[in-house]
């Protein structure tokens, strides 16, 4: 009687896998990322960055980080976990829930960036903005991805993307970070399909 | 995991999941909406064949606030008193699509019984004089919570552990998280094979004074008064001198201990006042944790793939 | 002119093969190379044949709940288990405590024409505990009852059990006790143990079993009378029959094929066993199955390692099966509301075999000879020889059978065995010279 805990990285990669984005390219799409962020918010005034388990949380921190480098402005971060507001739930065995950390000050009135590191289905975020009117009333919510995978199945976009990746179906995008996964990297790995 | 009948059904690691699952779900507590989708379209029905309000609405507030359906189905007023059997009332629920039957039963390995007729899953919410494995999760929720852990602790449960389904659970359970646990009690109250029964290591004492100053944890256990006419003990006065935690009993506990009952209490008899309103006491907490607990093991058994 | 049965090459109670020719309801010849014109020939190549077994202690139901088991069903399923006399013990509904409702049984039984069956007359009214039913009027009834029983309940009063055991010296009688203090067992819903702490159900404690026994044996022996010990239980029970019988007291005892074999432990879903290779793959499907439920409870694998070697040193005299019908609904429920009882006629020669092994002339003696004698049942007991009523049954040892409640001829399907395989089958039987089973099946 096991239960999956929070997803694991693979540790042997599939047959084939291409490195679409290494290290250093990785590292300067989180600055753009950041100076867009920077630009479209006017410095990043009344802004929440949320990151969506598991590797948005990092993301989120690492552009918050960056925000500070550049402008010396401190954007809270905070982790928005999604798992009870999935809608495939049923599909797979439980999964574990991972913590929520609402940033002090709250998100009312605040403009809330949601950060993940793939945007597939749209599922994910559509999901993560209902999570989000359970816990307040943000002014505006925005998205930031650090890749955008294509094959929408819901009428979302994101603000920011670090690089729009065309896919098929049966490819899959896999980013790992240092934070969670030992080191940076994004790779496509062909043969099966996952988000 | 497909049912939760007994803490022995719990090893450390789906215990401990348990616990930081409830911890996400306390969250909850503290929003503006207090509830989850997660069990959106499930149905939870609660088979009580006995008056037990309090666990009753803790399982209700539990699958409403993850959005289930709840079907509250009482022995009072119901078939149940025509006499209709367990198993046709179990294939009745089966009929009606019940996803969790909780259930509560005078007959101790009723939910085991239950488990057998119906396709979804069981949680026993107190069978006769066995088991109620939420209420000593809910209890490890709360030692955790308070004291930061639960290994290493020293846990004297005190009272009448031959009829309690609380003190089961909690030997069990405590047992399998690394806690201490000795059962103090008057010698016709306590099993005397109750350690080799359920997990060796468990002590037994018949001196409560003895057993005070190490713990870190009392957990008093409802005595009834009517078991005197048993002769299990001669008198509540007799029983309350020897076994009742009062306020001078209550300060030779080490100063974090924490004082735990899982109620409804008998002010006087088991415990003070004094000692219930004391700021060690963790009573009403309980309660509260009660909840998030019972939405995580809700969560759990019905959440994923069934 | 009844039909003659030849049967050829049968060891008599383990004996060499031989032939044995039942005609006119005896054994009229026994030899080599019979020969019998007209006879029908049984081939017996590799059975055993024992005397027709007896059990002391079977509930009929009948009376009152015929949807649970007939005086004919239970026949039927005493037959086919090598049967040829049950004594029908007197918790009916009404119950056997008059002439007559044991001449009812006893002509039921006749009317079957199964088995024998020896009614058990009630030792008080109503198995109430507080009046001595009419004991004489039902030993000098047609059902000549001998054997007194309030079984499901104990004679607990000592001045009433006393004078119960000083009433029926009159005529020769015997009260068989069920040995339970009913103040230590209020509640009481298992063997009062570990198990029982671990589940959470009320323990009966052995020490009710035992000393109601030691307060019998003691009576019995100050009142000079017999004393008859049902279902005997525990290590410490044996104990005290053991002290008793050197004294010289005139007590008997059965212990029932389930105490020989099974645990408490299956309350819990366990499968452990007093014969442990015999559970092989074998366990119950679910813990708090009621179908373990029985009283006395099903004790600790010390309690049947002591019954098994009191049964083997003649402490314990009988085995009887303690066959307790019940009705579906009577088992698929809570355990606390399941009634205590288990089927036994036609399983209890292969738990003795899966006990005891081949020792057939102790077979033959705990599950024949014995309980016929205490019974008086003069024509039952005796091993198939010339000019002996022909009351036997054959087996056959090298057979392996895994049971499966519905295909028991009992009306009821409370087998704690279910899905074990158990070894030795009954091949036939034969009640005064008449086949009731034969190549396996009931005849009628």
């Amino acid at each position: 009687m096991a239960y999956p805990q929070a997803a694991q990285p693979q540790p042997v990669p599939p047959p084939s896998v291409k490195v679409i984005l290494t290290s250093a390219e990785l590292a300067r799409m989180v600055d753009r990322i950041a100076h867009q962020i920077l630009e479209k918010t006017q410095g990043a005034a009344d802004t929440v960055l949320l990151g969506i388990p598991t590797r948005g949380a990092p993301l989120a921190r690492r552009l918050a980080a960056r925000i500070s480098a550049f402008e010396g402005i401190e954007a809270p971060v905070g982790v928005l976990d999604i798992t009870l507001y999935r809608d495939d739930l049923r599909r797979h065995a439980v999964r574990a829930v991972g913590p929520t950390e609402v940033p002090r000050g709250g998100i009312d009135g605040k403009r809330v960036i949601l950060v993940d590191d793939v945007l597939f289905s749209g599922r994910t975020v559509r999901a993560a903005l209902d999570a989000l009117n359970d816990l307040g009333r943000p002014s505006s919510v925005q998205l930031a991805v650090l890749v955008d995978r294509g094959h929408r199945e819901l009428p979302i976009r994101a603000d920011y993307v670090g690089k729009n990746i065309p896919t098929a179906l049966s490819e899959s995008v896999k980013v790992t970070l240092a934070e969670t996964d030992g080191s940076d990297e994004v790779r496509l790995i062909a043969g099966r399909a996952q988000s | 995991m497909k049912h939760l009948l007994s803490g022995a059904d719990l090893d450390a690691a789906t215990a401990t999941l348990i616990l930081d699952t409830a911890a996400e779900m306390a969250n909850v507590a503290g929003r503006e909406v207090k509830k989850l989708p997660a069990l959106r379209g499930r149905t939870v029905v609660n088979l009580f064949y006995e008056d037990s309000t309090r666990t009753r609405i803790s399982f209700e507030a539990a699958a409403k606030r993850l959005s289930a359906d709840v079907i509250n189905f009482s022995a009072k007023g119901s078939s149940v008193s025509k006499g209709e059997s367990l198993k046709d009332t179990a294939l009745t629920l089966q009929a009606m699509g019940a996803d969790a039957v909780v259930v509560r039963h005078p007959a101790s390995g009723a939910p085991h019984r239950l488990a057998n007729w119906v396709d979804g899953s069981v949680i026993n919410a107190g069978d006769g004089i066995h088991e109620h494995p939420t209420q000593a999760l809910l209890d490890a929720y709360t030692m955790r919570s308070r004291l930061g852990r639960i290994a290493g602790l020293h846990v004297a449960v005190v009272g009448d552990v031959l009829h309690s389904r609380v003190a089961r659970s909690n030997v069990l359970l405590l047992a399998t998280l690394g806690a201490k646990v000795t059962l103090v009690g008057p010698p016709t109250l306590i099993p005397v094979d109750i350690g080799t029964a359920l997990a060796p290591g468990t002590e037994v004492s018949y001196d409560l004074d003895a057993v005070l100053p190490t713990a870190d944890v009392v957990m008093m256990l409802r005595v009834q008064r009517e078991r005197m006419d048993d002769s299990y003990f001669p008198s509540a006065r007799e029983y309350a001198r020897r076994y009742g935690l009062d306020g001078p009993r209550m300060r030779r506990l080490p100063d974090h201990a924490i004082v735990m009952h899982p109620g409804p209490m008998n002010r006087g008899m088991e415990i003070a006042p004094e000692v219930a309103d004391s700021p060690r006491s963790t009573i009403v907490e309980q309660v509260t944790n009660g909840v998030s607990v019972r939405m995580a093991v809700l969560y759990l058994l019905l959440g994923g793939l069934t | 002119m009844t039909e003659s049965y030849l049967i050829r090459g049968v060891r008599v109670v383990g004996a060499a093969p031989t032939d044995l020719l039942l005609r006119d309801g005896v054994v009229a010849e026994a030899g080599h190379g019979l020969t019998a014109p007209g006879a029908t020939v049984v081939d017996a190549d590799g059975l055993v044949a024992l005397p027709g077994l007896v059990d002391l202690h079977t509930h009929l139901r009948e009376p009152g709940r015929e949807d649970a088991e007939t005086v004919e069903s239970g026949s039927r399923a005493a037959a086919l288990g090598g049967y040829t006399a049950v004594c029908a013990m007197a918790n009916t509904s009404p119950v056997a405590d008059t002439a007559g409702v044991v001449e009812q049984v006893w002509r039921l039984g006749r009317e079957a024409g199964l088995v024998d069956v020896q009614p058990i007359g009630a030792v008080t009214v109503g198995l109430a505990g507080e009046h001595l039913a009419e004991l004489g009027a039902m030993a000098s009834s047609a059902a000549r009852v001998r054997i007194f029983s309030d079984d499901g309940h104990c004679v607990a009063d000592p001045r009433l059990m006393r004078r119960a055991l000083e009433y029926v010296k009159a005529f020769d009688g015997i009260i068989a006790q069920h040995a339970e203090e009913p103040r230590l067992t209020v509640g009481a819903q298992m063997h009062e143990g570990e198990v029982a702490t671990r589940l959470g159900l009320t323990g009966w404690p052995a020490v009710a079993e035992e000393a109601i026994i030691a307060r019998d044996v003691l009576l019995t022996e100050h009142v000079g009378s017999r004393l008859h010990v049902c279902h005997v239980s525990t290590a410490g029970s044996v104990e005290v029959l053991r002290h008793a019988k050197a004294r010289g007291v005139r007590v008997t005892a059965e212990v029932t094929p389930h105490h020989l074999l099974l645990t408490d432990e299956l309350v819990a879903g366990r499968a452990v066993l007093g014969t442990p290779e015999l559970a092989g793959t074998w366990r119950p499907t679910t813990s708090y199955d009621p179908v373990f439920k029985v009283n006395p409870p099903l004790r600790t694998a010390s309690d049947v390692a002591a019954l098994r070697q009191a049964l083997v040193d003649g402490i314990i005299d009988v085995v009887a099966t303690d066959h307790a019908p019940h009705a579906l609904e009577d088992k698929e429920c809570e355990w606390a509301y399941a009634r205590p009882g288990m089927l036994g006629l036609e399983t209890a020669l292969s738990v003795l075999l899966a006990v005891v092994g081949e020792r057939w002339d102790l077979i033959a003696e705990r599950m024949s000879r014995t309980p016929a004698r205490i019974a008086g049942l003069t024509e039952h007991g005796r091993d198939p020889a010339p000019g002996v009523p022909a009351n036997l049954t054959l087996v056959d040892p090298a057979a392996r059978r895994t049971v499966d409640p519905g295909e028991l001829a009992s009306r009821s399907r409370n087998t704690p065995y279910a899905g074990m395989t158990l070894p030795g089958r009954v091949v036939a039987t034969f009640l005064r010279g008449e086949p009731t089973v034969l190549d396996g099946k009931a005849v009628k």
